[in-house]
């Protein structure tokens, strides 16, 4: 048990995996502008990296060891996510409808994210099992959901801002980007 | 030799057919989940312009496409495809369009920051609603336009500016979505036809004084465009002239005889001038 609270906490707080660990930069920025589309984005991050860790922890576990093809990982995990997303976009759509309307556009776009790769990569670093893998994806992405919601708070005071014209848009979004991952760095050895 | 064909035929082997099967799956998942779209909400999308820019207050042309098929949008919804978009629509949903007014959005206020007075040093955020709510804002005049610039942040097409703290519209790039009429908390801004270029370029139904010691080109109410005004396009209530833009006919009259340079024409570049009197 104790195990599981320490992935799920580090992967959360210490080892966020867009203020430390610098993955899913892309839609960090894209879709922070407002809370509503930052939580709708999270919350399809959550959903797509529980299933993708879970898929690919049991392709490396089950496939890629037996066979003594670890050193293919990414690529197979690439491939397993990709079809993975599009089937639970196709799925969704027939037997869900709200879900699938609830996470819209951004299902198709996470297909091909950093972080999505990255939580089954490190996964399989860090040496966890598949019920241990599940869990850490899951953890990412709550971590991820964390920091999107907090930032687009952050995003909407700055709309509101008088910011210089040369830092208008997208330098004040990195500057405070970067202020809240510092802020982050507080949490470095918590569980030290 | 062989270890190294093995090496590479393997993983190769192994990886197409992971790849034959997924995509197998998902080809039969997609005809097993089918799910049946109206195939006039694909005709539709293909006529319309594609840009996704959100004008007509739907997240994408997706949005909009779906709305039309199923008939609660009207075919000329998207504003920025103008015509040509309203007819390949109309021609899609299989109803015919009568001509379109193209409509422009146009502030009404002169009030540049040179033409009035602060009542207040606002410090607060810059933002038209937010000072709005502080004695109807800093301007002196309580009708006019704060010039903070919530319906430039609100214009998806960069078709509004500020001059000297009174918002312009761009009309070449205006396309007429009207977010910044809904953006303005004064309420300035209005949809007018295009191609009428007289504007009572003032919303204050104040008495004649009041307005003149508030500002140098507010229209105090004397009426005297009224008068002139061959196509008798121009009323007066509550102190304030209004431009029938259906009724005018561009002759220019007005702004001949306005005392205060309240009429404005809209086509030509702003004056900056500064304040006569002190207050």
């Amino acid at each position: 048990m104790n195990t599981y609270f320490l992935i799920i906490m580090s992967a959360i707080l210490v080892d966020n995996f867009v203020l430390s660990k610098f993955l899913g930069i892309c839609p960090f920025l894209g879709v922070s502008k407002k809370l509503e589309t930052a939580a709708g984005m999270g919350g399809a991050v959550i959903f797509v990296m529980t299933l993708a860790s879970l898929a690919t922890a049991v392709l490396y576990q089950f496939v890629l060891v037996p066979l003594g093809m670890e050193y293919l990982q990414t690529l197979g995990f690439i491939l397993v996510i990709a079809a993975l997303v599009q089937f639970v976009e196709i799925v969704l759509k027939k037997m869900v409808p709200p879900l699938y309307q609830a996470l819209g556009i951004y299902l198709p776009l996470i297909t091909t994210n950093c972080a999505v790769l990255g939580a089954a990569l490190l996964a399989v670093s860090n040496e966890y099992d598949v019920l241990k893998s599940t869990v850490y994806g899951f953890a990412a992405g709550v971590g991820f959901t964390l920091a999107l919601v907090l930032f687009s708070g952050v995003r909407e005071k700055i709309e509101m801002a008088d910011v210089p014209d040369a830092l208008k848009g997208i330098p004040a979004a990195l500057i405070a980007a970067a202020l809240v991952s510092m802020s982050f760095f507080g949490f470095q050895g918590l569980f030290a | 030799m062989n270890d190294l064909l093995a090496s590479m035929v393997f993983p190769v082997a192994v990886f197409g057919g992971m790849s034959l099967v997924f995509g197998v799956l998902l080809a039969y998942a997609a005809k097993v989940f089918e799910v049946k779209t109206d195939p006039k909400i694909t005709e539709v999308r293909a006529a319309l312009p594609g840009t996704n820019c959100g004008a007509c207050g739907f997240a994408g042309c997706d949005g909009m496409a779906v709305s039309i098929a199923s008939g609660r949008s009207k075919p000329d919804a998207c504003p920025v495809g103008g015509e040509a978009t309203a007819k390949a629509v109309a021609e899609v949903m299989g109803v015919v369009m009568t001509n379109t007014v193209s409509y422009v959005a146009r502030v009404a206020c002169g009030g540049l920051t040179s033409c009035t007075t602060q009542k207040y040093a606002y410090e607060g955020m810059k933002s038209c609603t937010a000072a709005a709510a502080l004695h109807n804002g800093p301007k002196s005049c309580p009708f006019g336009c704060l010039g903070f610039g919530d319906c430039v942040s609100a214009c998806p097409f960069g078709a509004i500016t500020i001059i000297d703290g009174v918002a312009k519209i761009v009309e070449a790039n205006c396309k007429s979505c009207e977010r910044c009429v809904a953006a303005c908390p004064k309420k300035l801004i209005s949809m007018v036809p295009r191609g009428k270029n007289y504007l009572v370029n003032c919303r204050s139904t104040q008495k004649g004084p009041v307005v003149k010691k508030n500002c140098d080109v507010g229209c105090i109410g004397c009426g005297k465009c009224v008068k002139v005004c061959p196509a008798t396009a121009i009323t007066l209530a509550n102190n304030l002239a209004k431009i029938d833009p259906l009724l005018c006919t561009n002759c220019g009259e007005c702004i001949k005889v306005c005392p205060t340079n309240a009429i404005v024409d809209v086509t030509a570049p702003v004056v900056l001038w500064k304040r006569a009197t002190t207050v």
